[in-house]
């Protein structure tokens, strides 16, 4: 079975006037690092969101390992939500031990040896992090994970170069052919030459699903700036 | 080492720049080279995206799978001469171009690499 998700008619309607996902179909496969892109507003947060089975989608079937989204999918899907969830008082090592509780899939070891590497102590409290520090904690709890699926909503928003490659040199590293990756963002210059693949999204609706390659070669231009002109106001 | 443009697909500049360290001799016939994941990591670039250009240059004969020990160079010095030689003339054909687009004759560019070429030389 190689489809890692199955979507189908998928629509998130908050109310009449705000469908923010719109008939969604898409089937994505395993071993890829693909890039969900578009516009503020878009809809990527509530597309991911349901993928998650946080918000029930309005009409429309979401299939993960072909399984409905639910406490079955949410066993093999690693999220990093797009804000701090941990809580400030806490030490990385409770949370750690929290994570080895929840998740039969987290490796403790290779949490440990990527804040060594960064030199975070584990000791240390969240809420005495930088912004950036904080970030990193919270991508290495994800890919920590032996996940099928990594959902990382805006993991490089905000965070200075050093740190953003250091993510994007994590997210490489942890590459494996049986798990796919979705990265939303709209920072698409730092990151397309780590995807393959790119979905572009407006007004909830889909607008494009392809290879980056493909993109580069059709149109001679980089994702960035294909996407500029393609969303150009 | 790696210097990736951002309009031009991304594998073909990989199969570019494993091309150039082939035929410079960075990696010698015969040799072992890194795996895909760890020219991936160093490059910054998608290891699929690396298995793409390294399937390239397997197919052009440059770079041999074995699967007991990874990959390596090819040992056929003579694929790795033409490979040499067709980059080059390559190299020498923009030269041309652009010396045409500033109103060189052939003849006028041929002098001009060669007094530039003799200059470079004098100066190391």
């Amino acid at each position: 079975m190689n489809e890692l998700i199955e979507i189908s008619g998928l629509t998130k309607a908050y109310d009449a006037q705000h469908v923010a996902v719109n008939n969604i179909s898409l089937t994505l496969p395993r071993g890829k690092i693909i890039g969900l892109l578009g516009p503020n507003g878009s809809g990527k947060t509530t597309l991911i969101k349901m993928i998650n089975g946080l918000l029930a989608p309005t009409q429309g079937i979401i299939r993960i390992n072909g399984q409905n989204v639910g406490a079955a999918t949410k066993a093999h899907v690693a999220y990093l939500p797009d804000r701090t969830y941990l809580a400030g008082g806490k030490r990385i090592r409770e949370i750690l031990d929290y994570f080895c509780d929840f998740y039969a899939d987290f490796s403790r070891e290779k949490a440990l040896g990527m804040l060594r590497s960064l030199q975070i102590d584990p000791e240390a409290r969240m809420n005495i992090l930088s912004k950036g520090t904080k970030e990193k904690v919270q991508l290495i709890l994800v890919m920590s994970r032996s996940a099928d699926l990594y959902v990382l909503d805006e993991p490089i928003a905000g965070v200075d170069p050093a740190a953003r490659d250091y993510i994007l040199r994590t997210i490489i590293n942890n590459y494996n052919p049986q798990a796919s990756v979705i990265i939303s963002t709209h920072l698409i210059g730092d990151i397309e030459q780590v995807l393959d693949e790119v979905i572009f999204m407006r007004y909830g609706y889909l607008v494009l699903y392809t290879s980056v390659d493909n993109i580069r070669a059709q149109h001679g231009k980089s994702v960035d700036a294909y996407f500029r002109e393609v969303f150009a106001c | 080492m790696w210097n990736l443009d951002s309009d031009r697909p991304i594998y073909v500049q990989l199969v570019e720049q494993l091309q150039v360290q082939i035929v410079s001799g960075r990696y010698q016939p015969g040799q072992k080279l890194p795996s895909v994941r760890e020219l991936a990591a160093a490059a910054a670039v998608n290891p699929n995206t690396m298995q793409k250009a390294f399937a390239e240059l397997e197919g052009s004969g440059l770079v041999i799978t074995q699967s007991t020990n990874g990959r390596t160079v090819t040992e056929d010095s003579g694929l790795i001469q033409d490979t040499r030689k067709r980059m080059a003339m390559k190299r020498a054909e923009l030269f041309f171009l652009g010396m045409k687009e500033l109103g060189y004759t052939k003849e006028e560019a041929a002098a001009l690499l060669k007094e530039e070429g003799d200059i470079s030389l004098n100066r190391r």
